[in-house]
């Protein structure tokens, strides 16, 4: 029985209730730590990428390429420049596809068409990102390209994209009041400009910061530029040759053996979470906001 | 995170009633918006053909012993995934077994102990450990948390656990600090935030009358929620717990810096190194230079990605089931 | 929306793929006129300076000196290698020295010997980086046809250790290096590694074997030299780029075994001579054929070579392990840059034959520093005979400066 009597005789609360209240006080003291913990372990990261990789922020590490190890400056330029050519390419290729489909999901999607679309995008987000890697290896750079290409690391990036991107517009379109729909179609506005004219640019903000959180996690990935792009240590305009990404210069820097370099895997690792984590972090939390706003 | 907790049927298109109208401008637009998405399950079948073509030779000849031999010899041109396929579950498992509770407790956290104003700053910090990209984690893990392992944790742990009967086959052995067991504390870090996340949608799925009653009937805050809350929650707690081991599985980089990369024994000891089916395509793919080598990898993606797609699936099928409708409480 | 209005967008989707996915261009390379090496009356119309060109036909008399200096007009300005972590700390300073010289940027990705051998074998890079020499199988596996095997260096694997209490140099034969990577010696005062090194009585600690997670051409070398002494190696292990290690935990690429062993007390690998050097850790000397425990240097390297000289078949695919001689260090190895005999990319085949010259000749100067040894003469002979028969549409790719 959950109601036991709290007080007894003589107005001294019964054993029962005391271990009640024991009991409640200890799960709400876990609870707490639970939480506590989990944001001391997210300080701890932080904090060691800000102590270690702090000192090696310099103006050559932002302009020049690597240097063998042991030579002094270098720096992450072509793997700063490297991730934002492909991020570039994975976003031509992936806010089309990811927009489009996320209008058919929201204003059109009826009939097992739309469930058979949303249901792969629920699959290929949980695909890990090296099975992508295998598959763009085996499509393009084995096939089509003949190399390793920059091409290929933005269409892996791509892929990885279009998931997220597809289901956060959605819900932002979804959010988007039928009534406001309803209006211009009375209107006489035909269906599609509607969705270009009125519903897509009330939910604008929400596409954007959509954007910025796809494109913040793909900048992030590793394992399938590894198979993709393989890297590059000089700056590569061209996307049909290996390109240098942030994650993979601070791969091959951190298990190497020589202190300079693991420094420097350290700052890489700084300006990737500034770069992107925080990008990332911010954009969650603002959609958070305002889907619970709503 | 929301778009988790919905289930298909409860997202019927807006205007389907209205149709389309006549206008030629309205199906050139559907239909260029309809071909491109489209595009989507295209791409998902076209992932699964080509590694599924890559990967026969090796299916072919080796069979169903594929998944259960632990050889994996280049040389002698044999290859078994069995140990990989370990590897994957024991650091995933270990990964759900520290991260569920604490992730639970989060959630519990978030949705019903913290202060209005906590809330969000809250989530904020938790969603923050999903934004740290995976190399960071494999970073902080090779040169933090590893050395930890090795220099404090892991003796303490083989000479408190060591010598029991059963359990202590789990921590013996040379604890180097590159094996499962510092993998899976990475994973669970990891993983987190997913678990944390999606419980708490859940958690505030579940309707207010149902804690309402049983605090009228004067039940404590945590009887409240042992008793009503979470029993409405739980097939979509364990489905945030699958999609958080599902997150676990493929999880390339962090896992490779500190499993140790040694292949093929499948042993007791959590202190052994390790492959991770993910780890072991990351290493290997770049140099299988002979047909079945270069097969039995795709092979193992191949695996993987089954793997990961049936959780995925079965843990959407969970989380929806929660948010379909009332249930009776226990 | 009709059944057939629905199905046309579907296939137009289909095709706007299917062109999306045409064969991907080449970077356009200026090819005014092909570089034409070996004709003097072609001489004026491409290059760009009257410097003379040696003619490539007569293979055996360099009398003038060819020296690969200052850049080409019709040479491609970016080459992609992958390879061998073994000379990786040379390549880096070769490659970053190379553009000042050429102008021609080599990008060189050391991902492992297995990586190199996979990347030339299916094309997806310009040339590859192997100290394993390629087996008869691989070579037949290679997409564009005959492959030669250019030698750059000659280094030396190490056993590297991390034992902080023991002072002296460690000791080591085929026989206890073989114990230790089976498993069969497991503590560091094992009898078998007492009887040379009697500092190690009291270090009764496990011993954590490192090797190589990835497909690497030091293995081959490493297993090569245990294959040799030991049948029993031979036997259960094999020799090759990646083999089904008994026991340890696996680090990727030479830096990668490098780190591990210097993160982890206790700890054994092996690797190339320089990432020791180069991080202070201590490697051990190993006994040789002729019985003596050398270590490992550039003369005990070039020794070993000097020693097998009798041995080196026409293809360059040669080893130099447990080699006679007094002086000869028995875990050396050679390693070697991987071309195509036929490249149809002419501006790329401009540059990769300059690239290979350059390295054979002028890069030497490098290796000495970086305790590499540099590639004797008579191999290098043979290595230009090869670098001459590259051919770039039927016609000699060299263009001999």
């Amino acid at each position: 029985m959950i109601a036991s009597r709290s007080v007894g005789l003589a107005g001294v609360p019964t054993r029962g209730w005391l271990r009640r209240r024991t009991t409640n006080g200890l799960a709400a003291g876990l609870v707490v730590l639970s939480a506590a913990g989990a944001v001391a372990v997210l300080l701890i990261i932080l904090g060691h990428v800000l102590v270690q990789g702090l000192p090696s922020l310099n103006p050559a590490f932002f302009t020049e390429r690597p240097l063998p190890p042991g030579e002094a400056g270098g720096g992450v330029a072509p793997a700063i420049l490297g991730t934002l050519e492909m991020l570039a390419v994975a976003g031509v290729i992936g806010i089309p596809v990811g927009v489009a489909t996320a209008i058919y999901l929201s204003e059109y999607g009826r009939g097992s068409l739309a469930r058979v679309i949303s249901f792969t995008i629920d699959l290929i987000a949980g695909l890990p990102s090296i099975v992508i890697g295998v598959f763009v290896w085996a499509w393009l750079v084995r096939n089509v390209v003949g190399q390793y290409s920059g091409l290929a690391g933005g269409v892996a990036l791509a892929i990885i994209m279009i998931p997220i991107l597809t289901r956060t517009v959605e819900e932002t379109l979804r959010i988007v009041p039928d009534p406001l729909r309803e209006a211009s179609l009375a209107l006489g506005i035909p269906r599609w400009k509607t969705i270009l004219r009125v519903v897509l640019p009330t939910a604008q903000a929400g596409v954007i910061t959509a954007v910025v959180l796809s494109l913040a996690r793909a900048g992030g990935e590793t394992a399938p530029l590894l198979l993709t792009a393989l890297g590059n240590q000089f700056f590569n305009l061209d996307l049909l040759q290996p390109t240098a990404a942030l994650p993979i210069q601070i791969y091959n820097y951190a298990r190497s053996p020589y202190p300079d370099w693991q420094a420097k895997a350290w700052g890489g690792a700084l300006v990737l979470i500034t770069l992107i984590g925080v990008l990332s972090a911010l954009t969650r939390w603002t959609i958070a906001r305002r889907s619970r706003a709503h | 995170m929301a778009s988790l907790v919905r289930a298909p049927a409860d997202r019927a298109a807006p205007l389907g009633v209205l149709g389309s109208g006549g206008n030629r401008g309205d199906r050139v637009f559907e239909a260029v918006v309809s071909a491109i998405a489209a595009c989507v399950p295209l791409l998902l079948i076209g992932i699964i053909v080509l590694l599924l073509l890559d990967a026969l030779p090796a299916f072919l000849r080796f069979g169903g012993a594929f998944l259960t031999q632990t050889t994996w010899d280049p040389v002698q041109e044999k290859f078994g995934a069995a140990a990989y396929m370990y590897g994957t579950v024991v650091t995933s498992l270990i990964a759900l077994l520290l991260a569920a509770p604490v992730g639970v407790g989060c959630a519990l956290f978030i949705a019903e102990y913290a202060p209005l104003w906590m809330r969000a700053p809250v989530s904020f910090l938790i969603e923050l450990l999903a934004a740290i990209p995976s190399i960071i984690y494999g970073l902080w893990g090779f040169f933090i948390l590893a050395p930890l392992m090795r220099g404090a944790i892991e003796p303490f742990l083989k000479s408190a656990v060591g010598p029991l009967p059963v359990v202590g086959a789990l921590f013996s052995g040379p604890a180097v600090g590159r094996d499962l067991l510092v993998a899976g504390v990475i994973l669970s870090i990891m993983i987190l935030p997913t678990i944390t996340a999606v419980s708490r949608e859940i958690l505030r799925a579940v309707p207010d009358t149902q804690r309402e009653g049983m605090l009228a009937l004067g039940a404590t805050k945590w009887e409240t929620i042992r008793k009503a809350v979470l029993p409405y929650a739980r097939s979509g707690i364990v489905g945030a717990a699958i999609l958080g081991l599902a997150r676990a599985l493929g999880e390339t980089m962090a896992v490779t810096m500190v499993i140790g990369n040694s292949s093929t024994q499948i042993r007791a000891s959590l202190f052994t190194p390790g492959y991770t089916m993910a780890s072991a395509i990351a290493n290997q793919f770049t140099e299988a230079d002979k047909e079945i080598y270069f097969s039995a990898i795709v092979a193992v993606a191949l695996v993987l990605l089954a793997v990961a797609a049936a959780m995925n699936i079965l843990a959407r099928l969970l989380v929806w089931s929660v948010a379909r409708g009332p249930r009776p409480t226990a | 929306m009709s059944f057939r209005t629905r199905s046309v967008a579907f296939v137009s989707a289909l095709v706007l793929l299917a062109t999306a996915c045409g064969p991907g261009t080449q970077p356009p390379a200026p090819t005014s006129a092909p570089a034409a090496p070996a004709k003097p009356t072609t001489a004026a119309a491409a290059a760009p300076t009257t410097a003379p060109a040696a003619p490539a036909t007569t293979a055996a008399a360099p009398a003038v000196a060819i020296s690969v200096s200052g850049p080409l007009a019709d040479e491609a300005k970016s080459l992609n290698g992958a390879g061998a972590t073994f000379p990786a700390p040379l390549y880096q300073k070769w490659f970053s020295e190379y553009v000042n010289v050429t102008q021609v940027q080599v990008n060189y990705q050391a991902i492992g010997s297995g990586g190199g051998i996979k990347g030339i074998q299916d094309q997806t890079v310009d040339f590859g980086a192997s100290d394993a020499p390629m087996t008869d199988e691989q070579l037949a596996g290679a997409k564009g046809g005959e492959l030669y095997h250019i030698p750059t260096a000659l280094g030396a694997i190490v056993p590297t250790y991390n034992l902080p209490t023991v002072k002296s140099k460690l000791k080591f034969t085929g026989e206890t290096l073989e114990g230790i990577f089976l498993g069969t010696i497991q503590k560091w005062n094992d009898p078998k590694l007492l009887a040379d090194n009697p500092d190690l009585a009291n270090l009764n600690e496990d011993i954590v074997v490192v090797h190589r997670s990835d497909g690497s051409g030091t293995t081959f070398g490493f297993t090569d030299y245990l294959s040799t002494v030991s049948p029993e190696w031979q036997q259960k292990v094999g020799k090759a780029t990646s083999v089904n290690w008994p026991t340890g935990l696996g680090g990727s690429g030479n830096s990668g075994v490098a780190g591990e062993v210097q993160q982890n007390p206790n700890s054994i690998g092996y690797v190339e001579l320089i990432y020791a050097v180069q991080n202070n850790m201590g490697y051990g000397m190993v006994k040789n054929k002729a019985g003596k425990f050398i270590e490992p240097s550039l003369d005990s390297v070039t020794g070993a070579a000097a020693a097998s000289a009798g041995n080196i078949p026409a293809d360059l695919r040669f080893s130099i392990v447990d080699a006679p001689g007094d002086g000869s260090y028995p875990i050396s190895t050679a390693t070697w840059l991987l071309l195509y005999k036929n490249i149809p990319d002419q501006p790329k085949a401009v540059a990769l034959t300059r690239l290979a010259w350059w390295a054979t000749h002028e890069a030497q100067k490098f290796n000495k520093d970086l305790a590499y040894a540099t590639v004797p003469e008579a191999l290098n002979a043979k290595s230009e005979q090869f670098i001459k028969q590259i051919t770039s549409n039927d016609k000699p790719a060299f263009p001999g400066r």
